[in-house]
């Protein structure tokens, strides 16, 4: 799986009819969503943002995930090239599984956020037998 | 009609005739919101880069979410910059299902022309939450030197 090569993307900047309050860009993470019978995994791309900033929000099966960026450069720096913006990250999603919000739980790892979502009992498959009287 | 004096140096030969261009065209960017905002046109390569300056060192940067600091490999050669690297994704098992795979594995070799010399013994690099800062120190004989008047 290494040896395809990366191609640069460019950062998508996040497509929303409200309007912000703060100033700012405001990028949509690259994510990653999976599930297994237990659980709703997110993997999300937030480089630069430390787990302290991260906000995880789930409300009426609305999750809303993001991240406030920590600048790295210093005040006396000057640019020379600039090919990357930074900015906040801001995404959210509509589930369609009941999640057991009591167990959520959030890491972040080298600037990649893990968000581990496990589902309510009720939303887990059960086989369901046919009875024939 | 007024004359006006022809400026060397502003609008010279020797300076690349369509950076006014472009000049131009990034302004209307920032003021209609559009294109890249000031940003340098991308150079194809994975990953971008930023690069900064101050008074002691020059610094590289780049995003590399997920990349772990074994993985990346800095080479100075001469006046240029190496990093090489990978990023792993690890498999989560074959119990999953994907709903979304936007993040990318794969390698990635990137060279970029340091603008000044830089003293390459002393080059540092560290990752940070996902992001990679190369610290190039300037070498001695380009940093800036307050020269002493003496009076005979």
């Amino acid at each position: 799986m290494a040896d395809k090569e990366l191609q640069v993307r460019e950062k998508q900047e996040l497509q929303t009819d409200a309007e912000h309050t703060m100033p700012g860009v405001v990028f949509t993470p690259a994510v990653d969503i999976f599930e297994s019978e237990q659980e709703i995994t997110l993997l999300a791309d937030m480089p630069g943002v430390t787990s302290d900033r991260v906000t995880i929000d789930l409300h009426n099966d609305e999750l809303k995930v993001a991240g406030e960026v920590e600048t790295q450069e210093s005040e006396n720096e000057t640019y020379l090239l600039r090919e990357y913006e930074t900015g906040r990250f801001h995404r959210h999603f509509s589930l369609s599984d009941r999640i057991d919000q009591d167990k959520i739980s959030a890491s972040m790892k080298d600037g990649v956020l893990r968000l581990v979502l496990p589902k309510v009992e009720k939303a887990k498959p059960r086989r369901i037998e046919v009875k024939s009287d | 009609m007024a004359i006006l004096r022809w400026k060397p140096g502003f609008y010279g030969w020797h300076r690349d005739p369509f950076a006014e261009m472009h000049r131009l065209r990034r302004e209307m960017d920032n003021l209609l919101g559009t294109g890249r905002r000031g940003l340098a046109p991308t150079a194809g390569v994975f990953p971008a880069l930023n690069v900064s300056e101050d008074e002691d060192n020059l610094y590289v940067r780049a995003e590399l979410p997920g990349v772990v600091p074994e993985e990346i490999e800095i080479t100075t050669k001469e006046n240029n910059l190496i990093i090489k690297g990978q990023r792993q994704i690890a498999a989560e098992g074959e119990q999953v299902s994907y709903h979304r795979r936007e993040r990318e594995a794969g390698s990635f070799r990137r060279i970029i022309a340091l603008p000044t010399r830089v003293d390459s013994s002393k080059v540092t690099a560290a990752c940070k939450n996902g992001v990679l800062t190369v610290t190039l120190p300037r070498a001695a004989e380009v940093k800036p030197r307050q020269v002493e008047v003496k009076s005979e």
